[in-house]
């Protein structure tokens, strides 16, 4: 399981934030944002992703980069969330 | 105003040259073309009138016919000069301030320029000393460009003259384009165009049988940051800013020909129309632009000052569509990729000018550099204080507070805030601290680049050279002071004042003229305690101060909103056109070989469908357009192999 949802982000993230540059090498805890890959829009936009494809609600609270800034904090997150359902 | 190409040096058919140099940049002397051809030496110039309607012909010879001149721009304190010289006994044939410079320099040599307080850019042929003397004003107002091709060297206004020069084709530089894509703007001499230099502004070249050598004249400085200032009561400085401003526009004014002003609805250009309003007594003229997405409009603020100050006013409203319209010219006439579309809607707005019968308008630009106004200073400030306390969920909330037309950052957490901005993670001690999340975030468009550029680029690193272009004592200046310098000594000349300013304007013959950037003003601002210009995150405290009882308190009061125009979308849509579709397409981004194809691709159809994209991907966008633009314009390139398809 934990390694279909970071197959997936890492996916979602070749594709929308390296636009397909495949030669990236990116490791499962590079920082999103300290090797440039993501801007607040980008978040945003991630955000949006992992609601529709994993079918989770992220309050506010869960918008931080301990949660989502690379493949490894991504992936243990959407773990979690998806293992407790989410309270409003 | 004008344009001038010319050259030092043995060229066969000099005079043909000299009119195919002038000829390609005639639009920014529509009103009279002149050569002049000795044997070894060349200028040709094509005249904006605006000062010596009748008698300031150009390239003009000094009495004895020794020397000769071809000069672009203004010198604003002729009147003065010239009353000095006659004073000594010089005898003027003209009322030009052309000549005041020919009897200038031989009074003094190269080092009248010092004497000179305009926007200027000239070449002086010297006889009597076989020499050709190029300089170029203070701030680098005014352009000059040249290359050197088979022991001749040669110069010109802008660079699509001297590609008129046998053997000089234009080819892409990787280095300026990585710099491009990093500091928004090449590092001078260096141009886009490989082997195509540009005189730095506040420098002199001298070009004899000798060589050439190149030397600065002026410097902006700074007080130590420990230094007492001597400037410590802020009404009194407020006051002699106020002095100093008013006489900065009053010698603006002079022209024969009458003068209008751009007017955005900001502080600066409505500080600018106040006082030109007021010594303007048939009235101003003013203008501006209007735009149809509420987030750039500011036509309210423009015509309630318009209203305040009784002046005619116009408008032109850059709509849907204009940018994509206007955009293979603008990059044709700023003659280097842009990172950013906000030169087409000032291109838009020359074109106003010209048509409303004006081509001198006064604008407020480099108010934001002299004063602190832009965005950078406030947000290098907040870094610092995160800084402070690195842990802090508080402190970064103030970056909201920095950026609020930014939907992107409004909803972000404090950690993300500080996350972005590098909060805390930025050594302070960096030279480029204040600069660093932006040189961060433009330079992940290099994304973008094809395997083979950036093979050739590799271990190159554009921010490493800024750093070895600061002068020594930049360490010792208080942080403001060194922001501002990296943005009044680069990004001013190399994007603002040049791709923003000169070019947009003269390609409809308009001069702009900036009061905020006399160097008397300059220098002032420059010894100003750091505290007087960003007063806690309140920018250009002191120049509100000086100027309170000129503006409605609406205006005189408002925050700085940074001029933008829209970005990757101005380009997308159904209604794209043909050019943009073929520019970004794979064919097209695969001859020019700067890209990778794939990448654009996938970025082109990302803005086409997703609107709101981020810094990064609008930047990229329009920089890969308009480097694909240059390619086809400059080089011939062709993009135009998929448009049979």
């Amino acid at each position: 399981m934990t390694e279909t949802i970071k197959d997936s982000v890492k996916a979602f993230i070749i594709e929308n934030f390296l636009f397909g540059d495949t030669s990236y090498e990116l490791a499962d805890t590079a920082s999103l944002i300290e090797n440039d890959i993501i801007d607040s829009t980008g978040v945003l936009e991630l955000v949006a992703f992992l609601e529709d494809r994993f079918g989770i609600a992220m309050a506010d609270a869960d918008i931080v980069p301990a949660n989502l800034d690379s493949l490894a904090r991504i992936s243990a997150f959407i773990k979690a969330k998806s293992a407790v359902p989410v309270s409003a | 105003m004008c344009g001038f190409g010319g050259y030092f040096g043995s060229v066969p058919d000099g005079k043909a040259l000299l009119e195919k140099m002038t000829v390609a940049i005639a639009h920014r002397g529509p009103d009279e073309l002149g050569v002049f051809a000795a044997p070894q030496a060349g200028l040709g110039h094509v005249r904006l009138s605006i000062v010596g309607l009748g008698d300031g012909q150009q390239p003009m010879s000094d009495a004895t016919g020794e020397l000769t001149i071809a000069f672009n721009g203004e010198i604003f304190n002729y009147v003065e000069l010239r009353d000095e010289l006659r004073a000594k006994g010089r005898r003027f044939r003209t009322s030009s301030d052309t000549e005041v410079i020919l009897h200038l320099y031989d009074e003094m040599g190269e080092d009248c320029v010092s004497r000179l307080n305009g926007d200027f850019a000239f070449a002086l042929w010297d006889n009597r000393r076989r020499r050709m003397l190029l300089a170029r004003d203070r701030m680098g107002v005014r352009p000059l460009f040249y290359a050197m091709r088979a022991g001749t060297f040669y110069f010109a206004s802008e660079v699509k003259a001297l590609l008129q020069v046998p053997g000089l084709s234009a080819e892409i530089d990787p280095i300026a384009l990585d710099q491009i894509f990093t500091l928004w703007a090449p590092i001078a001499p260096r141009t886009p165009f490989k082997d195509v230099f540009e005189l730095e502004p506040a420098s002199l070249m001298i070009a004899d049988e000798r060589g050439v050598v190149t030397r600065t004249y002026w410097n902006l400085e700074f007080p130590e940051r420990d230094a007492p200032s001597r400037h410590v009561n802020e009404g009194e400085a407020a006051e002699e800013l106020h002095a100093l401003l008013t006489d900065a526009t009053r010698i603006r004014m002079r022209a024969d020909v009458p003068v209008g002003a751009y007017l955005s609805g900001g502080l600066d250009s409505s500080i600018v129309s106040a006082l030109a309003a007021g010594m303007a007594p048939q009235g101003l003229r003013t203008f501006s632009v209007t735009f149809d997405s509420a987030e750039h409009d500011e036509s309210a603020f423009q015509n309630e000052m318009a209203s305040a100050l009784g002046t005619d006013h116009r408008a032109v409203a850059c709509r849907a569509g204009d940018i994509a319209k206007a955009f293979p010219d603008v990059v044709r006439y700023a003659e280097r990729p842009v990172l950013r579309t906000a030169p087409a809607p000032l291109y838009q707005l020359s074109g106003l000018v010209r048509d409303s019968g004006l081509k001198v308008v006064l604008t407020g630009e480099g108010a934001d550099e002299v004063f602190a106004g832009y965005d950078i200073f406030k947000e290098a400030r907040v870094r610092r204080f995160c800084g402070r306390q690195p842990g802090s969920r508080m402190r970064p909330q103030l970056f909201r507070k920095l950026y609020p037309y930014l939907p992107g950052l409004k909803q972000q957490s404090s950690e993300y805030l500080a996350a972005f901005f590098g909060a805390g993670n930025d050594p302070l001690d960096d030279p480029l601290f204040s600069h660093r999340p932006r040189l961060r975030g433009t330079a992940a468009t290099k994304l973008f680049f094809s395997g083979d550029l950036r093979a050739e680029l590799a271990g190159y690193d554009a921010a490493d050279e800024l750093i070895s272009r600061l002068p020594e004592a930049f360490g010792r200046w208080h942080p403001l002071h060194q922001a501002q310098y990296l943005e009044s000594r680069f990004l001013l000349p190399g994007y603002i004042l040049s791709s923003q300013g000169d070019r947009m304007a003269m390609a409809h013959g308009v001069e702009g003229r900036f009061p905020f950037l006399d160097h008397r003003l300059v220098e002032f601002a420059a010894g100003l305690p750091p505290e007087m210009k960003l007063k806690g995150l309140v920018e250009k405290h002191i120049l509100r101060e000086a100027t309170k009882d000129l503006l409605p308190p609406s205006i005189g009061k408002r925050t700085k909103q940074p001029y933008r125009a829209p970005d990757s979308h101005s380009f997308s849509g159904p209604g794209e056109l043909d050019y943009v579709r073929t520019a970004m397409g794979e064919e097209a981004i695969t001859a020019g070989g700067l890209f990778n194809a794939k990448a654009v691709t996938k970025l082109h159809e990302k803005c086409r469908t997703r609107p709101a994209s981020g810094f990064r991907d609008n930047a990229a966008f329009v920089g890969i357009l308009s480097t694909q633009l240059w390619l086809q314009t400059f080089t011939g390139t062709s993009i135009r192999a998929a448009e049979a398809a």
